[in-house]
């Protein structure tokens, strides 16, 4: 999909100097093309294969295919204009080729290529949300479990969740006295609410028929929350677990514009100083997919670990 | 009072002060071991509360039950419990499930082999050798309660306790099941206390049934032996004299002494 893309915009200017044709094969908009030819030829093995394959391509792969080239055609318009401000995706392209082609360049210091950009902030997302994810799941379970606990900690967590990420970070300079923890702690304190929050709910929502199988066959407090209480919550963790990691990601960006360093934010930040705005669009698109994935990732972890636990 | 299973005058309150609702008034019942008792009655009756004080998932406001000579007052193995809507573990196996119940029961009693093999034979017992593997959500609503009254079994309890184990089945599922409940109780001579809504299945089944009158403050209304042959064969018995005789009776109870509070309401 994103060879695709950038292929496509690679045949609005920069790239004239390759072939037209090398464009071509992955293009989705060209593929329709085959069971035509087959149709005069030999039978086809599979017809209905093929024509289902066509009908999901037809689709589920044409519409945003379509939307991504006329929203590109638009930018391209809208910038190209005599005195626009903003570059137009040809003219990105055609300022960050270097960028694209070399993404694990190191020239020392802050000079890196962008995947190394990408691996620093990811690194301290990963940091930051796995103590979030630890610590979330353990308050959640706690919440969850005593209604003690929840009284006492729950308009606590309640007033802190609405505190904005990076109104966190002096504080958490002021604490750790260097920027990395900051940062780490940033994220930390950004996933952890919805991971405590619907690990509870999860908790509170376990049915009583489970609670009932439970006490009958008198598992005690290990096998119950082994057994009964993290499978019957885990629908509702995983919940939790992606709406933090997507608001960590959010975070890692402002946290990472004030702290300096090697990261996409501070990338962004230090582009907008220099004045290549080209880099931002480079590094907003990289952010942008890089949250995507993130975000499938956990729903694919989810799904598979919750596998049979929605139906009863 | 030597009855196996006695449930000595219970009293069951919910609530307190203004706003509490007596729900058991002086409940009395002798269950002899090997007996299999139906209790039925109109919905909102307290018949399931009943069941779940002998299961001991509710305490009783007074009274006790004294099951084998010690009082019961927490849950235990010896009670097994087949619920309504069977509360398999969505996330475990068929096996699994009925494993769960087995090795948290035999721990110290039988081997780690031994216990896989009564998980295999109990799963026999029902019928359900051909799904060891899959999950809840991959087989039908019968074939779930099936697991449920295996893992209830595979407890070897002292009582079995059903909950209107058939009620969310469609009728000739249920019928189906209520012939192997039959035929594995004549096997085992379980003992046995289940909650029904049906009088032919009451009737069927049991050898006494005990009917609730209507609530608040239910109690037992009447007792009614069954003296029926077994094995009962259902053809059979619906030319049976005698069955439909019973069968009269308690649709005599329930609908002429003791109307449907609904109705009554009407």
């Amino acid at each position: 999909m994103m060879s695709a893309i950038l292929d496509r915009n690679m045949t609005f200017g920069a790239g004239r100097e390759r072939p037209a044709a090398a464009a071509t094969p992955t293009d989705p908009v060209a593929r329709p093309a085959p069971p035509s030819d087959r149709s005069g030829g030999a039978p086809p093995p599979d017809p209905g294969l093929w024509g289902r394959r066509m009908r999901h391509a037809a689709t589920v792969v044409l519409p945003p295919v379509i939307v991504t080239a006329i929203f590109l055609f638009l930018w391209e318009m809208m910038t190209s204009s005599q005195g626009a401000v903003l570059p137009g995706p040809s003219q990105v392209i055609t300022d960050t080729w270097e960028l694209i082609i070399d993404p694990f360049y190191d020239y020392g210091g802050n000079d890196v290529g962008m995947a190394w950009q990408l691996l620093a902030s990811l690194e301290r997302v990963a940091y930051g949300y796995a103590l979030a994810v630890v610590a979330g799941i353990g308050l959640g379970v706690l919440v969850g479990q005593s209604t003690w606990a929840m009284r006492g900690l729950d308009p606590l967590f309640q007033v802190l969740r609405t505190v904005p990420p990076l109104a966190w970070l002096p504080i958490s300079l002021a604490a750790f006295q260097a920027s990395n923890p900051s940062a780490i702690f940033v994220i930390f304190i950004t996933a952890i609410w919805p991971i405590i929050i619907n690990t509870s709910v999860g908790i509170r929502n376990i049915s009583q028929d489970y609670v009932n199988v439970a006490r009958v066959l008198r598992l005690n407090g290990f096998e119950y929350f082994t057994k009964i209480m993290l499978p019957a919550a885990a629908p509702y963790v995983f919940s939790g677990l992606r709406i933090g990691i997507g608001l960590a990601w959010l975070a890692i960006v402002a946290a990472e514009m004030l702290i300096g360093g090697v990261g996409i934010g501070f990338f962004i930040w230090d582009a907008w100083n220099a004045s290549m705005l080209s880099d931002i669009v480079l590094a907003l698109v990289y952010v942008g997919l890089v949250g995507f994935f993130l975000d499938r990732l956990v729903a694919i972890v989810g799904k598979w670990v919750t596998r049979g636990t929605q139906a009863g | 009072m030597t009855s196996y299973l006695s449930i000595e005058h219970i009293h069951k309150t919910f609530g307190e002060g203004p706003t509490a609702s007596e729900v058991l008034r002086d409940v009395d019942l002798h269950v002899d071991r090997g007996e299999f008792i139906s209790i039925i009655g109109h919905s909102g009756c307290g018949k399931s509360t009943v069941l779940n004080i002998v299961a001991g998932l509710l305490e009783t406001s007074t009274g006790a039950v004294i099951l084998d000579g010690k009082e019961v007052s927490k849950p235990g193995p010896d009670r097994s419990v087949v619920f309504q809507n069977h509360s398999l573990l969505p996330w475990l196996t068929v096996r699994d499930n009925v494993a769960l119940a087995v090795d948290k029961t035999f721990k110290g009693t039988k081997s780690a082999a031994e216990r896989r093999e009564w998980v295999l034979q109990t799963l026999d017992m029902v019928g359900m050798s051909h799904a060891l593997d899959k999950r809840p959500d991959e087989i039908s609503g019968g074939m779930k309660q099936r697991v449920g009254i295996a893992r209830a079994l595979a407890m070897e309890p002292k009582v079995l306790l059903m909950d209107e184990p058939f009620g969310a089945l469609d009728a000739l599922t249920r019928a189906h099941l209520q012939d192997e409940v039959m035929r594995i109780q004549s096997e085992l001579g379980n003992t046995v206390l289940m909650v029904t809504h049906d009088v032919d299945e009451a009737v069927l089944l049991s050898d006494r049934i005990v009917m609730m009158t209507n609530g608040p403050a239910a109690t037992i209304g009447e007792i009614l032996e069954i003296d029926l042959p077994k094995p009962r064969e259902r053809l059979a018995m619906a030319d049976n004299a005698q069955y439909n005789h019973y069968r009269a009776e308690v649709l005599r109870f329930l609908h002429e002494r003791h109307k449907n509070p609904e109705s009554e309401a009407a």
